[in-house]
């Protein structure tokens, strides 16, 4: 799995760091998301599916075949 | 008459104060673009289906100019919450906005969220204290419900204790469309502005450790701060959006999860449900209110509908969030629901900015209640709730419970 995240349609809305705070973080000065594991292990996936899922910009990306 | 003929009063109202109106699902089926009258006798354009209403709602064509000329009322002498001449001060769009949200931003992180909430445990469990002292039947949102939210924005913002109840009213007079006329608005919104005015020289003349010292001491918007105006309105939109939405919401959770009262022993039995129990409750809610309105500069098409220039939309959240289309089993309130990206936060650039602040005070709530009162039960059958009428936000008058 490989996680792409688009800095620029973020809203800072956490949600990706409330589920997956081992893959997500966001910027102190800006509150934008941090990419923290690109190609998360496995027993995350789940979690990272989620946060892709109810992101409210749609600004987490998942390739599942990477 | 089908509801595609006949032009639909709005709000819609329902019949029992937790369940929504049985014209959504016909709306969402055969109307998803509906004409309506709003409580000003304006017309607007009423959205129903989830992905109408979550590609609008990310669409800056879309824009927020509800007081353009000949942008539709919500309340009937055009005072409130989105036609204030205050709200044209944040920069509503584009870059310009995406600075101000990101200046602001920075305050409502996931992080910060988790860093405060030993403290809102702690403001919780002294509410819920006081309401076991007062004794039971009690009412959940006096008790809990509106002070919890309300004392964490103050604390936020740095607004001392002794001020907090003032602005109730204030953000009351802002967000209720139909309870008080224009001058009653004008006069409760000119008390606020001075009040805020008063509280930023304060801060300015000696800086504290909360939002607005901080926005200050960000300097002008020649250092890439806020001008004066904009750190003083951001305050007050701040307050209210803080303040009556999540309280309403904290009463409302409740009393969907008390209706039903085996969700309520799920939650006791599994605690670790209580994340998707609230994003859930969120779902559900199908009283949140006006909805989010927007405003057409251009011609547009939605659902394949091509919506004239100066059109002003509504979308319907709430009747979004139980499109069928979307959400398995959309009307039964499933607790262990995942994913649920429902659209009680609005979608895009314009979603709550608040939003992991509202979630983190719901799950709070729900935790300690849990923990301290697990024999909670509604104290008046469910069909006695009622609903506040005219409230942009949506809320119960009284949610009682005993224990």
């Amino acid at each position: 799995m490989k996680v792409i995240v688009d800095e620029a349609a973020c809203c800072g809305a956490g949600q990706c760091v409330l589920i997956a705070p081992e893959v997500f973080d966001q910027r102190d000065e800006d509150g934008i998301v941090v990419l923290l594991e690109p190609e998360p292990a496995e027993d995350r996936h789940t979690a990272v599916r989620e946060a892709a899922a109810v992101c409210p910009a749609g600004a987490i990306h998942v390739d599942e075949d990477a | 008459m089908s509801v595609d003929e006949q032009v639909l009063s709005y709000p819609i109202p329902s019949d029992a104060a937790l369940d929504p109106p049985a014209q959504w699902a016909e709306l969402r089926n055969k109307c998803p673009v509906a004409h309506v009258t709003l409580p000003s006798g304006d017309r607007a354009t009423l959205l129903t289906r989830y992905e109408d209403v979550k590609q609008v709602l990310a669409d800056p064509r879309f824009t927020r100019q509800l007081n353009a000329p000949d942008a539709a009322r919500m309340s009937a002498d055009g005072g409130g919450v989105f036609s204030s001449e205050l709200a044209t001060i944040i920069p509503d769009s584009g870059e310009e906005h995406q600075h101000w949200r990101r200046l602001v931003g920075r305050w409502f992180t996931a992080k910060r969220m988790n860093a405060m909430r030993p403290a809102m445990i702690q403001i919780a469990e002294d509410l819920v204290d006081d309401m076991v002292k007062r004794g039971a039947p009690g009412d959940l949102k006096a008790g809990l419900g509106f002070p919890l939210p309300v004392y964490v924005i103050c604390d936020m913002l740095g607004v001392p204790a002794a001020d907090r109840d003032r602005f109730s009213y204030w953000s009351d007079t802002l967000l209720n469309l139909t309870r008080y006329g224009k001058a009653e608005t004008d006069a409760a919104q000119g008390e606020f502005f001075q009040y805020m005015s008063d509280l930023v020289a304060a801060k300015r003349a000696a800086l504290g450790d909360d939002l607005l010292s901080e926005l200050i001491t960000a300097g002008g918007p020649e250092d890439g701060g806020l001008s004066e105006i904009q750190i003083l309105v951001t305050g007050m939109a701040l307050l209210v959006a803080g303040h009556e939405t999540t309280a309403n919401m904290i009463g409302k959770m409740v009393a969907m999860l008390l209706a039903d009262r085996s969700r309520w022993e799920r939650l006791l039995a599994d605690p670790s449900l209580i994340r998707t129990a609230v994003e859930e409750s969120l779902r559900f809610d199908a009283d949140s209110g006006v909805g989010m309105p927007r405003y057409l500069n251009a011609e547009t098409e939605v659902s394949g509908m091509v919506l004239p220039r100066g059109t002003t939309v509504v979308c319907s959240m709430a009747a979004a969030n139980r499109d069928e289309t979307a959400f398995g089993n959309a009307g039964e309130m499933d607790l262990t629901r995942s994913p649920n990206p429902h659209l009680a936060f609005g979608s895009g650039a314009h979603s709550c900015l608040g939003q992991a602040l509202a979630r983190t005070e719901l799950q709070v709530a729900l935790e300690v209640l849990l923990r301290r009162l697990p024999t909670l039960e509604l104290a008046v059958p469910v069909e006695e709730l009622e609903r506040v009428e005219g409230l942009a936000v949506g809320g119960l008058r009284e949610v009682p419970v005993r224990w």
